[in-house]
């Protein structure tokens, strides 16, 4: 945010954006219709428990279980459910596997749905004009930001989430990675990997 | 509506600025305004919820940010309805209130238009209201690789014209022909049968 | 695009609406008159500037922003004079200054684009072309909302200078030019028999 925003007569350092959000606070706990303690607890909810630690066990499984593989690609809603990951923006869950020949990467040019119960709420970047843009009609361009240069033969397939249809993203498992366990995989995992922006293994 | 929001192939808005790590809210306020839009007790859709963000002006839509578009979505909603204080989540509420399984799917009479493989075209359309079809894939001809069954549609949704449930297809466009790009890039977009026509 | 609100008119609008304004239209026209650039780069750089800057900024603050973009970029001047309001660098050289008997004559020619060609045009007035579905990074003169639409020639206007090349200092590249009539029903999707004009290039056309 910007940070010249500060109100500058002394009283308060709240910018103007954040004193209108406290207002309308104020006044629809005043009007009985929201309940502050709720609002920590939700808070506090996306900020340590829905986070992309979830689709991060998810992918470490499907990389260590063929068998729940299989049920993600033919069933994700419920295969991710089974791990308790379930609920808002995340109800009808399709995940989409990267190999050499396809990589996938997860945009919503309209607005920025992304599938929260594996992921969290997205970063900014994913929101921002920059990659709402350019994702679909540049993607090879916008990974190379990221620092992603895929060899000229494996496709590049973009899905734009119109519906309420949420991707999740299955990125390739690291080489020499055969001997970690899954948890130690799922550390592997990281959250843009998860959309389709970097590849899997720790980012610097 | 052919608003700033629909952003697919517009040019000029400068590198992505990623991180690798942030925080899940940059400020205070942010936590707040999240939290508010989930917890006020009110009888509108998802879809006019996005109506409503969408309904800012194109300048002021790309200048702020995410969680002011979601300010200006509830505060719309709000002129519109009131909210119902019986319904008021408490902390207990929040965890099965954002895990709890509600489906956008709906059975329909009718079966799909349109099969697995077939050929189609998005519709040339301009409503001046909310619809989920991009500028940037409409008159482009596609291929159906998903039938996900009938959902929710949003152009009626978000007018409160009812659920009017549609069939919902993946359609897959290459970017030859969406972007006269040489590569064997792909597309992927959800679309309503409603935008769709047979080639 | 959608969402801009209504049009609002002006009874008597003055040509100016601040005096900042009428000096704005002073520095722009004569520093065009030092030939170092052309109306193709100055649109660009205009575009350039990202869709909340440009969609927000009103038309003299746009126009000033991009002429010190091309001055900047030309090394006359730089940031850090114009917030010194004087001179920091001696001038660079230009290839003409605009003088008080000048401007007269100045406005009075314009300047022309039409251009010989040897190329032969390659429609004719009642043909049947497509507009390509071209996404350059550059300079661009057909409007998003045409391309890979189908219309009919309805005029020839001879071949022109080229905006794609010419807003990149790539020479003037002349190009046939047509007026293309389009129907709202093939643009829009409308319900009417509304029909609309573009003045199009030859290179963004090909044929039905």
């Amino acid at each position: 945010m910007p940070h010249d925003a500060h109100d500058h007569d002394g009283h308060s350092e709240l910018s103007p954006i954040a004193l209108r959000v406290k207002a309308l606070e104020s006044l629809l706990v005043e009007k009985g219709y929201v309940d502050p303690a709720a609002l920590d607890v939700l808070i506090d909810t996306y900020e340590t428990k829905i986070g992309p630690r979830n689709g991060a066990k998810v992918v470490a499984k499907a990389w260590t279980d063929p068998a729940y593989a299989k049920w993600l690609k033919e069933d994700a809603t419920q295969a991710i459910e089974s791990l308790g990951f379930t609920g808002r923006q995340g109800e009808h869950m399709v995940a989409l596997f990267n190999t050499p020949e396809i990589h996938n990467m997860v945009v919503c040019t309209l607005c920025s749905c992304y599938p929260w119960p594996v992921l969290g709420l997205p970063p900014v970047w994913y929101k921002s004009p920059p990659y709402r843009s350019r994702a679909v009609i540049d993607p090879r361009g916008v990974l190379a930001e990221f620092g992603v240069t895929l060899p000229e033969k494996t496709k590049v397939s973009v899905w734009d989430s119109t519906a309420e249809v949420r991707y999740l993203v299955i990125p390739m498992r690291p080489a020499n990675t055969e001997n970690l366990s899954e948890e130690e995989l799922a550390g592997l995992v990281n959250r843009d990997s998860m959309i389709g922006t970097r590849l899997a293994g720790r980012v610097a | 509506m052919n608003g700033a929001h629909d952003l697919g192939g517009m040019m000029g808005f400068g590198p992505i600025a990623a991180a690798p790590s942030e925080p899940v809210f940059h400020e205070k306020w942010e936590g707040r305004m999240a939290a508010l839009v989930m917890t006020v007790p009110g009888d509108w859709s998802i879809d006019e919820d996005r109506q409503a963000c969408e309904s800012m002006h194109p300048a002021k839509y790309l200048k702020t940010s995410y969680y002011e578009h979601w300010l200006h979505g509830l505060e719309t909603l709000l002129k519109k309805y009131t909210p119902d204080s019986s319904g008021r989540m408490r902390p207990e509420d929040i965890w099965p209130a954002l895990t709890a399984y509600r489906s956008y799917a709906r059975d329909v009479p009718n079966p799909a238009a349109f099969a697995m493989g077939q050929k189609v075209r998005v519709k040339i359309m301009n409503p001046m209201t909310h619809t989920r079809s991009p500028r940037y894939v409409r008159g482009h001809v596609g291929e159906v690789v998903k039938i996900h069954g009938a959902h929710v549609f949003p152009d009626s949704n978000a007018l409160c014209r009812g659920e009017n449930p549609q069939w919902l297809y993946t359609v897959c466009f290459t970017a030859k022909e969406l972007w006269n790009r040489a590569t064997d890039d792909t597309v992927m977009l959800d679309l309503w049968e409603p935008y769709l026509e047979p080639v | 695009m959608m969402g801009f609100g209504p049009v609002k008119p002006e009874i008597n609008e003055p040509v100016f609406h601040a005096e900042w304004e009428r000096r704005v239209l002073g520095l722009t026209l004569a520093m065009d008159a030092c030939g170092l650039w052309n109306i193709d780069i100055l649109r660009h750089t205009r575009e350039c500037f990202p869709a909340d800057v440009y969609w927000s900024v009103p038309y003299y603050d746009l126009r000033i922003e991009a002429h010190i973009k091309a001055m900047i970029a030309r090394g006359l001047i730089t940031e850090a004079e114009i917030l010194a309001g004087r001179m920091q660098a001696p001038p660079k050289p230009v290839k003409a200054v605009l003088t008080p008997e000048k401007v007269g004559p100045v406005l009075a020619k314009g300047s022309a684009y039409i251009r010989a060609t040897e190329a032969k045009p390659l429609f004719k007035i009642g043909d049947r072309v497509k507009a390509r579905n071209l996404h350059p990074e550059g300079h661009i003169r057909l409007p998003g909302y045409l391309r890979g639409k189908t219309g009919e020639v309805v005029r020839y206007h001879k071949a022109h200078v080229f905006p794609d090349k010419n807003a990149h200092g790539k020479g003037e590249n002349p190009q046939h030019l047509y007026a293309v009539r389009f129907k709202a029903r093939d643009v829009f999707g409308a319900n009417n028999d509304d029909e609309l004009q573009a003045d199009l290039f030859e290179p963004y056309l090909e044929a039905a």
